[in-house]
């Protein structure tokens, strides 16, 4: 009997119509944990560089994390891996919802697709018995609306189900994978999963799931719940109120959107509006969100609420999270909160993240204006700024037209367009688009991680570390003396010599070499949720989380009976951070594409950056462009890797 | 027949406050697992939540007591423009469900409360305080023990009729 892991994996074969369960190499987890780790494993060994996104060689992984359906609050994440059809390098986008937990309850970690079905179908997978059924019904139906077909057609409320909408079935790239309140958004695995043949993955388990020390691992979750409690009686003194919290941003719950309308950028991530929230604007917007929001929900086990029943007269419920509500509104510059809450259930039933296909749309009208796109591609556009957003979300997903060509994505569709279009796909890294935030002085923190983040997000490198220095030090100390979660004192004194003015302030400090710490302790944290299935909600993204670096390793024992100290998990980290570089450096990552978009800040500092990059790669033990070198690889017990890379002639021997 | 106080205790539930996050079902399977919390199944707890998000519908339920037979009619409520479904109020199990029912051998749940804690662990884990924990007096009257043999045979009785009981105890009788 194993513990935490269900010990099996689920092997299905699209092409061949075959399903196999295998039994999964029990050593794994002691080297890569599960989730993230082990699906980059996976990756590794069976994606060479040679094959395409739409491949029938690329593999589309459902992985749950290692602790995923034990008891820990908010350990519920399934993180899906494939090849991006977007940056053409490892997708790694999660999930939260119910969806991981319920494969653990049915016996299975994974999930693992290769080949491609000739027709529309989707997985039923009820414990031990799995049928690929005929989806052909569900063809063309929204996401949200797929999870309530499937529900009914098995007649159980409990099946949890993962679906595509028609974007995923059109092979649009910023196709997501929707799940009840949740959606695997980022960098097109949605495009993957359309392109293999798959409508939805229903689940349904009814096994137990196991842990190593139960009541020591019952007195580490009450532990978590009681922080929890008390951290919600006190949230961060001197940061903005999403900040100040728990969760991921609690967007659903807060109606206070200065920050967001007034920091980040309106349009083609253009324009900032420094006097946008106004009084009025305050009152209509917590009417509109108040009104819209029927109740505020959680994903499994976990208190925190995130999410919300998002319902308006006239268009079918939906459930709602995060950001979202806003980047459709500032994308289109439309000042009324409803047209967000409207367009985005028409984007979640069609399935498209909401991060980067606003900025796609946004982008169309930019090119437009500057003539660079013919009226020949407008015709029957509606003129106003709502009507054209709508016109502009249903091209894009049908393929019609122009949208044919947006549907790549910013960078891909400026590159066929070309006339000087590719100015205007101007917010990007790895030809992904990022978050609309068009700053000032360059934050050397924010450019390492927005630089060498293998996903292409901030929001999954960030966390941890305060995003701005405290004014005075009298908040500096009040925030530093209850600092448990610094992996070293050290931090405490960057954070406190850190000032807004004068010489100890960004660009120049943190130094070169604080800000590379600060960033690996950031990455680390992240890297260790997605390997575990914990939400980074509930720990690497927020200020002063429930789970923190030392109190993982007894949290992680307890549950699988592995022996574990913070030595050992931050070797795994290392582990599983370069075997991500590693896969992504064969498939032709270069120090090059290492960079935030030009205009991100507008002052730059072109020789800083460059030593700063140079530290990272040093202190994570690659050589200087950025590929882990054969010493690095054959501490972490990776020869294989380096063996892999020398072949290949990425690594010499010199 | 005399009186005697007895503790009634109750788990107060507002489903305006339920999360549908599913704790409670995870913290009572394990907490009835044996040994204690060494494994969790939601399929095994004596509480589950009725979910329905996209109806907004979200009702906790707690397993009560098994009934061998299912119900003659059935109802379904429409409470606050919300319709439930026809068992989704229902406590027993029963055959017309597999709601608490063990998945491995099918025998019944039932909620005990979480015997021996303070509170139990559902109440415990509610941190949307969906769920609340109450306790209080009642004065009862308290009925005679009945012997072993007496819950077997009036067991027999329900299942058989009390004429069958008495004729296969006569027949045995004068075997005898």
């Amino acid at each position: 009997m194993g513990y935490a892991e269900a010990g099996f994996n689920l092997e299905i074969d699209l092409t061949r119509g075959n399903i196999e369960r295998v039994a999964c190499d029990p050593n794994l987890a002691k080297l890569y944990l599960g989730g993230l780790g082990t699906n980059a494993k996976i990756l590794y060994e069976r994606v060479p560089p040679e094959v395409e996104p739409f491949s029938p060689e690329n593999l589309l992984i459902f992985g749950t994390g290692l602790l995923t359906g034990t008891p820990l609050p908010a350990c519920n994440r399934t993180v899906i891996s494939t090849i991006s059809p977007q940056t053409n390098l490892m997708a790694y986008s999660m999930m939260g919802g119910f969806w991981a937990p319920e494969l653990k309850y049915a016996g299975y970690d994974k999930v693992i697709f290769r080949g491609k079905s000739s027709e529309l179908i989707y997985v039923w997978i009820n414990g031990d018995k799995v049928e690929l059924r005929d989806a052909s019904h569900l063809k063309g139906k929204g996401a949200v609306e797929t999870q309530e077909l499937i529900k009914k057609e098995l007649k159980d409320q409990n099946v949890q189900v993962a679906a595509i909408g028609l974007a995923g079935e059109n092979r649009v790239f910023t196709a997501s994978i929707e799940q009840g309140r949740s959606s695997a958004s980022r960098l097109g695995i949605g495009a993957v999963m359309g392109d293999k043949g798959i409508k939805a993955i229903a689940v349904r388990g009814r096994k137990d799931v196991n842990v190593a020390r139960p009541m020591e691992l019952l007195q580490l979750c009450n532990e978590v719940l009681q922080y929890v409690k008390e951290r919600e009686d006190k949230p961060v003194p001197n940061v903005m109120p999403i900040l100040a919290g728990l969760g991921s941003p609690q967007e659903m719950l807060h109606t206070d959107e200065k920050w967001h309308t007034e920091n980040f950028s309106w349009g083609n991530s253009r324009e900032r509006r420094k006097d946008f929230w106004t009084r009025e604007i305050e009152e209509k917007w917590k009417e509109t969100q108040e009104s819209a929001r029927i109740r505020l929900i959680s994903c499994y086990n976990c208190p925190m609420k995130c999410g919300a029943i998002v319902s308006l007269p006239g268009m079918s419920t939906y459930m709602m999270k995060c950001f979202s509500k806003l980047t459709y509104n500032m994308a289109a510059f439309v000042d009324d909160l409803e047209f967000g809450f409207r367009i985005a259930q028409r984007a979640t039933e069609y399935g498209v993240d909401g991060f980067s296909t606003p900025q796609i749309m946004a982008f169309a009208f930019e090119l437009r204006e500057a003539g660079i796109l013919g009226e020949e591609h407008f015709v029957g556009c509606p003129d106003d700024n709502e009507g054209k957003f709508y016109w502009i979300l249903d091209r894009i997903v049908l393929r019609e037209g122009i949208g044919d060509i947006l549907a790549d994505g910013t960078y891909w569709a400026a590159k066929k367009i070309g006339n000087g279009a590719e100015a205007y796909a101007h917010n990007n890294i790895k030809k992904h688009e990022q978050l609309p935030l068009k700053l000032g002085m360059l934050n050397p923190i924010y450019f390492l991680m927005y630089s060498t983040g293998e996903k292409c997000n901030i929001t999954q490198i960030e966390g941890q570390f305060p995003q701005a220095p405290f004014a005075t030090m009298e908040e500096r100390e009040e925030f530093v003396s209850d600092w448990v979660h610094v992996p070293d004192e050290k931090f405490k004194q960057y954070l406190l010599d850190w000032e807004m003015r004068g010489e100890r302030s960004n660009p120049y400090y943190p130094t070169v070499d604080m800000s590379v710490d600060i960033v690996d302790w950031q990455e680390m944290m992240h890297y260790l949720d997605d390997a575990v299935g914990m939400c980074a909600g509930m720990s690497s993204f927020p200020l002063k989380p429930p789970y923190h670096i030392h109190n993982y390793p007894t949290i992680i024992s307890a549950a699988t009976g592995m022996e574990m100290d913070e030595e050992g998990l931050k070797k795994i980290y290392r582990r599983i951070r370069n075997l991500v570089r590693a896969f992504n450096i064969r498939r032709g990552l270069t120090r090059a594409d290492e960079k935030p978009p030009e205009d991100h800040w507008r002052k730059r500092f072109p020789e800083l950056e460059e030593q700063l990059l140079d530290a990272y790669y040093k202190f994570k033990g690659w050589n200087s462009q950025g590929i882990p070198t054969k010493e690095t690889l054959l501490e972490l017990s990776m020869g294989y890797v380096s063996e892999d890379l020398e072949k290949r002639g990425i690594l010499s021997y010199e | 027949m005399s009186k005697a106080k007895k503790k009634v205790k109750v788990i107060k539930i507002d489903v305006d406050k339920c999360n549908g996050c599913r704790a409670c079902e995870l913290i009572c399977s394990a907490f009835h697992a044996s040994p204690k919390y060494s494994s969790n199944n939601p399929e095994r707890s004596r509480i589950r939540v009725i979910r329905d998000p996209l109806k907004d519908i979200y009702l906790p339920v707690y397993a009560g007591e098994y009934t061998p037979a299912e119900c003659a009619g059935r109802n379904r409520y429409v409470l606050d423009g919300r319709e439930y479904g026809e068992c989704d109020t229902c406590r027993a199990s029963c055959p017309s469900r597999d709601l608490f029912k063990e998945p491995d051998s099918g025998l019944p749940l039932k909620c005990d409360m979480c015997d021996g804690e303070d509170e139990p662990m559902c109440v415990k884990w509610c941190l949307s305080k969906a769920l609340t924990y109450e306790e209080y007096e009642e004065e009862r009257e308290e009925e005679p023990k009945l012997g072993e043999m007496e819950i077997g045979l009036e067991a027999l009785v329900n299942r058989h009729g009390l004429q069958k009981v008495m004729d296969t105890i006569a027949r045995l009788s004068k075997k005898g």
